[in-house]
C-alpha cells in the first residue's frame, strides 16, 4: 500500500477504529454488568442455571447479519444504529461471560465453601472475599473470549450503518477495492489480538494456584 | 462443671426420607473432649454439624451452652465455634497469616491485631511465623495445612471447636505428632471439643468420652477405659476390628 493511500485514508481508518472500539467497549461493560452478577445469582439458584444459559446459548446462534436486521424496525432501539450494535453485541457477549461465572464459581473447591460458611463468613464476605476472587481468572477468560468475538461481528455493525471498521471492508468489497478491505480488516484483527493479549496477562494474574 | 453441648433426641432424615440420625442424645460438658467414632455413613459427621447448623435436625434440638443454638444468630454462632475439616479448606488465595485471621478479618478487627494474633496461633500450633506466615497454602505439607487449619479456627478463641477426621488424610507419623500437638495445645486452653473419628486408637488417646455410633443410633458414650471394657457387642466389634493388625503381628514378632 502507498503513502497516498495512507494519507488519503489514514485518518478515516484511526476514526472508524475509535469507534469500534467504543462499540465493543460498550457493549462488554453491559454484558459484563448483567452477566456476572446473573451467573452469581445462578450459582445460588442453580436449578435456573440450564434455562438460563440455554437462552443466552441460543442468542449466540442467531446470525449477525439477521440479528442486526431485526433489530432495525424496533421502537427507540432501531433509531440510533449504535444502539443496535451495542445491543446486539451485548446479547452475543453474555454466555460467554454468564458461563464463565457461573462455573468459576461452582469450580471452587466444595471443602473452601464450606469452610467459609462455617467460619461465619456472611454472604457478601464469602462472595467477595472468597467466590469472585477465587473465579476471577475464569470470568476474565469468559470475557477475554466475548471481547474478541465481538470485536469481530462488530464489523457487520456497519451493515447498518453503525460505523466502525466494517465500514471499510464493506466499501471495498463493493467497490472491488482489497486496499480498503485490507484497510478496515488489519485494524480489526490487530484490535482483536490486542484485547485478547491484554485481557490474558489481566488473566493470569488473577490465577490462583491450585494446590 | 457445666453443659457445653447438648443433644436433645436428634433426628435427622433426608427429604427422600432416609434417617441420617435417629434420636440420639448425647451431653459435651464444657472443658472435655469428646470423640464421635463410628465407621463411613455411621452418621458422626452429620451430628457435629448439627451443632453450628451446618445441618438443621429434622426432629430434636442441640443447646450450646444452655441456649437452643437456632435462637442464636447463625452468622455469631458460626463464629462463636471453631471449625476444622479432613479437606483444611484452607483459602489458597490467602496467606497462611490471612487465612489464620480470616474470621477476625470478617468481624472487622484490625490489620495489626488480625497479624498478631494470626503470629501468636502459628506459634501455638508449632509454626514459626518469620518462616510459614507469608506461605500460600500449596507451599504447604498435608501436616502444615492441618496445622493452619485448626490455628485459623482457634482465632477468635471460641469456647467450642468441632473437628471432623482432622487428621485423617495423614500419614501414621504425622497424625502422631499431630495428636500430641493438639492434646498439649488443648490442655492449656480449656475448650470443649467434638471430634469425628473412625480410629479407635485416636479416639482413646485424646478422647475424655468416645461416642461410639452406628447406623445413625448412639450405641454408647463412655470414658476410654470403660470402653475398651464393655461387653457391648457393637463396641467389641469395633475394637476387634481395630486390632486386628495387632494380633496377626503377634507371632511374626516373636520369631
Amino acid at each position: 500500500m502507498s503513502t497516498r493511500f495512507f494519507t488519503q485514508y489514514g485518518e478515516e481508518i484511526a476514526t472508524l477504529t475509535m469507534e469500534h472500539v467504543w462499540l465493543t467497549a460498550a457493549a462488554m461493560a453491559f454484558a459484563t454488568m448483567i452477566a456476572v452478577p446473573t451467573g452469581i445469582w445462578l450459582t445460588r439458584a442453580p436449578r435456573w442455571a440450564r434455562p438460563i444459559i440455554g437462552v443466552t446459548n441460543i442468542l449466540q446462534t442467531i446470525p449477525s447479519l439477521a440479528m442486526f436486521g431485526f433489530l432495525l424496525p424496533l421502537p427507540w432501539l432501531g433509531e440510533r444504529a449504535a444502539r443496535i450494535a451495542i445491543f446486539a453485541l451485548t446479547a452475543y457477549a453474555l454466555l460467554p461471560i454468564l458461563r464463565n461465572t457461573y462455573a468459576g464459581i461452582r469450580g471452587i473447591d466444595p471443602a473452601v465453601i464450606e469452610v467459609a460458611q462455617a467460619l461465619g463468613l456472611t454472604g457478601t464476605q464469602r462472595l467477595f472475599k472468597v467466590e469472585l476472587p477465587l473465579a476471577a481468572s475464569f470470568i476474565l477468560a469468559g470475557l477475554r473470549t466475548a471481547t474478541v468475538t465481538c470485536i469481530g461481528i462488530a464489523t457487520i455493525a456497519a451493515a447498518v450503518g453503525a460505523g466502525g471498521l466494517g465500514e471499510l471492508i464493506f466499501r471495498g468489497v463493493a467497490s472491488v477495492d482489497n486496499r480498503l478491505v485490507l484497510a478496515g480488516a488489519v485494524p480489526a484483527a490487530l484490535l482483536a489480538l490486542a484485547a485478547d493479549g491484554a485481557l490474558g496477562l489481566l488473566e493470569r494474574r488473577f490465577k490462583v494456584a491450585a494446590r | 462443671m457445666s453443659t457445653a453441648i447438648e443433644f436433645r433426641a436428634i433426628t435427622v432424615a433426608t427429604p427422600q426420607g432416609r434417617r441420617l440420625l435417629e434420636d440420639i442424645s448425647l451431653c459435651v460438658e464444657a472443658g472435655t473432649l469428646t470423640v464421635l467414632l463410628g465407621r463411613s455413613g455411621s452418621g458422626k459427621t452429620t451430628l457435629l454439624r448439627t451443632v453450628n447448623r451446618m445441618v438443621l435436625p429434622t426432629g430434636g434440638e442441640v443447646l450450646v451452652n444452655g441456649k437452643p443454638n437456632r435462637d442464636v444468630d447463625m452468622i455469631a454462632l458460626r463464629r462463636s465455634i471453631g471449625y476444622v475439616i479432613q479437606e483444611t479448606g484452607l483459602f489458597p488465595h490467602f496467606t497462611v497469616e490471612r487465612n489464620v485471621g480470616v474470621v477476625l478479618e470478617a468481624e472487622g478487627c484490625a490489620r495489626a491485631e488480625r497479624v498478631r494474633r494470626s503470629h501468636e496461633l502459628l506459634l501455638a500450633v508449632g509454626l514459626d511465623p518469620a518462616i510459614y506466615a507469608d506461605r500460600f497454602p500449596n507451599q504447604l505439607s498435608g501436616g502444615q495445612r492441618q496445622r493452619v487449619g485448626l490455628a485459623r479456627a482457634l482465632a477468635a478463641d471460641p469456647d467450642i471447636l468441632l473437628m471432623d477426621e482432622p487428621f485423617g488424610a495423614l500419614d501414621p507419623l504425622t497424625r502422631g505428632e499431630m495428636q500430641d500437638m493438639l492434646r498439649g495445645l488443648l490442655a492449656g486452653l480449656k475448650k470443649t471439643v467434638l471430634l469425628v473419628t473412625h480410629d479407635l486408637d485416636e479416639a482413646l488417646y485424646l478422647g475424655d468420652q468416645i461416642a461410639l455410633l452406628s447406623e445413625g443410633e448412639l450405641i454408647a458414650c463412655l470414658e476410654p477405659e470403660e470402653f475398651l471394657k464393655s461387653d457391648l457387642p457393637e463396641i467389641q466389634g469395633y475394637v476387634r476390628a481395630f486390632h486386628r493388625g495387632e494380633r496377626s503381628a503377634g507371632p511374626v514378632a516373636k520369631r
